[in-house]
């Protein structure tokens, strides 16, 4: 793709996301939004984050992590933190040189930008040791640091403890939230195609073979999974500072990294539409069961389970499989096929 | 010192019920290379099990140890059959897919015996009948409970029972052929699908004795219960090294004991975060547990 071209589509997306900001957070004349519906998509938006992110390590490296909401919860509570406690200051010391709505506008990638820090330090710091352990080694561990960071927080009065994290400011909109969903897609699909991604499939595939071929896999590793971490603190970072959604140590356990996980394997594990496919399907799936849950308490979970157990069984790469979604879709087909623009291979 | 007594013999008691629990999981991942995620909820089923036993005995009225044990062997019993159905019907068809998809399908069953737990048995806790009645002897300044004290007897008699059935019969030599090589002692004429079998059914009637047992001492049982103690018991096999039935009996009595001193403390709100932070030290220093072997990694 050539530069020009970048620069066209990115200030498209920009333009785009910004008018269907407007649209979702304000209306169109006496088109409204309801509250409601805008929040599942705000919710969707921040679930393709977070599993398009554990996709890079899960699907993409093929390590199994099961603390994925650690790292949503490292990232969220540190930008959470940063808005609530030095938001004013934030805005006001940009505000003085760039002007008041920038200053106020820019305290949201800002607390982002230190959430993914910290969940990036957090996934360095667990990454380093534990990547050296294989398989399920790999997610008791990463289980156990989930829950010691859930335990820990707990723990600090400053961040509410038990009760959540509750006198925050909603400032996380429609336009951050499926920006940064753009960017996690970018940067995992641009991982995918390059010599990184072609590690890291190789390490999947066989990581003695990958060792052996040259490849530095605990460097490759350690790199993917302190990405994925801060591109899951992003989405904490998100989810912390949207209207009426407290974080919550009880929200943050191990059952949130299953839900993610849930998500990726619906829709394929390592594809990169599949995550996207599943995160909007496990949001939307409860609020459609809603009513059914309100007279069984409990079925919306068993209907969960029942479909992850008969996926395993039946269709055990998911529902995508590694296939991508990509412009030649909608193409005529000719034979012999063009090879792929995505490099997602078989995506016929 | 009283003190110290004291806490040893709470550890002992509840280190016990990690031993148990750890055992399944333990013996199913030597056979499978599995980490049965819903073993916890089986150890959650026992409790039921010998709840909706010991009311239909009325033993809440009139407590009797005989009842006891029949409440005990039955909650055994029935759990074995749960084990056997969930690695019939959710573990076999996986069988020969990936590692991950195993895993994956465990965590399902898991949180379908949790969530399945919250429908048919509802969210709320209940209260398990007093089989026996509470006593409290002292010895010196060291109480101790019949309740615990039962909890340590029985614990060791099982273990006991266990290591008979796998060092001095036919199906315990079977299963430690299918845990050394599957494939191996398929060939060599066992019937490894038996042998598997075998294993859940095992795995499961030891936790579900510990869970009528931990039922008695702390008479209050929900669908979830199984959630923590699985994982903390999962903590302990991983820690005595995954795969060894003395190991698992080794990391239980460990967490056990850390935990009731942990809690003692002034830090006993990060009693939960204990077990794993001790895990990954154990993890990082010797990875394969305490009294786990390394085998080299073949090509």
């Amino acid at each position: 793709m050539s530069t020009t071209r970048k620069v066209l589509y990115f200030v498209v997306t920009i333009g785009v996301l910004l008018l269907l900001n407007q649209v979702f957070e304000h209306g169109v004349g006496d088109f409204q939004i309801r509250g409601y519906e805008a929040r599942i998509v705000s919710l969707i938006g921040i679930a393709i984050t977070l599993a398009v992110s554990l996709n890079l390590i899960n699907g993409l490296a093929g390590q199994f992590s099961l603390g994925h909401a650690g790292f949503m919860a490292v990232g969220g509570y540190s930008a959470t933190y940063v808005t609530v406690y030095h938001g004013q200051q934030i805005a006001g010391l940009i505000g003085s040189s760039l002007g008041e709505v920038a200053g106020a506008a820019l305290v949201m990638p800002i607390s982002l930008a230190v959430g993914a820090i910290a969940a990036a330090v957090a996934g360095l710091a667990v990454g380093v040791p534990s990547l050296r352990l294989k398989g399920d080694y790999l997610a008791i561990v990463t289980l156990g640091f989930g829950e010691i960071i859930r335990v820990i927080i707990l723990n600090i009065p400053a961040v509410g403890g038990a009760t959540g994290f509750t006198n925050t400011t909603p400032i996380a909109n429609f336009f951050w939230i499926f920006a940064m969903a753009i960017l996690t897609i970018v940067i995992v699909a641009n991982i995918r195609s390059s010599t990184f991604g072609r590690a890291l499939s190789a390490i999947r595939e066989d990581e003695i073979a990958a060792e052996a071929m040259g490849i530095n896999t605990t460097r490759y590793k350690v790199l993917a999974f302190v990405i994925s971490a801060a591109l899951a603190g992003v989405a904490g970072g998100l989810s912390g500072q949207l209207f009426a959604n407290p974080l919550n140590p009880q929200n943050l356990n191990f059952v949130k990294s299953i839900e993610v996980i849930v998500m990726i394997v619906l829709g394929g594990i390592g594809s990169i539409t599949g995550a996207v496919f599943g995160a909007a399907t496990i949001t939307i799936l409860p609020e459609a069961l809603r009513d059914v849950d309100r007279q069984f308490p409990g079925l919306r979970m068993v209907i969960y389970s029942l479909l992850l157990i008969l996926l395993m069984i039946f269709r055990p790469q998911g529902l995508l499989g590694r296939k991508e979604f990509s412009v030649n879709w909608f193409r005529r087909r000719k034979a012999p096929l063009a090879p792929a623009s995505t490099g997602g291979g078989a995506d016929v | 010192m009283e003190l110290f007594f004291q806490q040893v013999i709470n550890g002992l008691s509840l280190g016990a019920i990690y031993a148990l629990i750890a055992l399944g999981y333990t013996m199913v991942y030597g056979v499978l290379r599995l980490i049965n995620f819903a073993h916890g909820d089986v150890y959650m089923l026992g409790a039921f099990a010998g709840y909706f036993i010991a009311n239909a005995m009325n033993l809440d009225a009139n407590p009797s140890i005989l009842g006891a044990i029949v409440v005990t062997m039955g909650s055994m019993a029935i759990c074995a059959a749960i084990g056997v159905i969930i690695e019939r019907l959710a573990y076999r068809p996986v069988r020969q897919h990936s590692r991950l998809t195993s895993l994956i399908t465990a965590i399902g069953v898991s949180l379908l015996l949790e969530y399945g737990g919250q429908v048919v048995f509802t969210a709320n806790p209940r209260f398990f009948p007093q089989m026996i009645r509470s006593e409290t002897y002292a010895i010196g300044k060291v109480q101790i409970t019949n309740q615990s004290l039962l909890i340590i007897v029985v614990s060791i008699i099982l273990m006991f029972g266990l290591e008979f059935i796998v060092h001095r019969t036919k199906i315990g030599k079977a299963m430690r052929a299918t845990s050394h090589n599957l494939s191996v002692a398929k060939l060599m004429g066992i019937n490894t699908n038996f042998v598997i079998a075998f294993t859940f059914a095992l795995g499961s009637a030891l936790a579900a004795a510990a869970g009528v047992m931990v039922a008695l001492a702390i008479p209050k049982i929900d669908p979830l219960m199984g959630l923590m103690t699985g994982l903390k018991a999962f903590v302990a096999a991983v820690l005595g090294g995954i795969g060894s039935i003395p190991g698992a009996m080794l990391g239980g009595m460990i967490i056990g004991l850390m935990e009731t001193w942990i809690g003692a403390t002034s830090y006993s709100t990060y009693r939960d975060a204990v077990a794993f932070g001790v895990l990954i030290l154990v993890l990082l220093i010797r990875p394969s547990g305490i009294m786990g072997s390394t085998a080299a990694e073949k090509v």
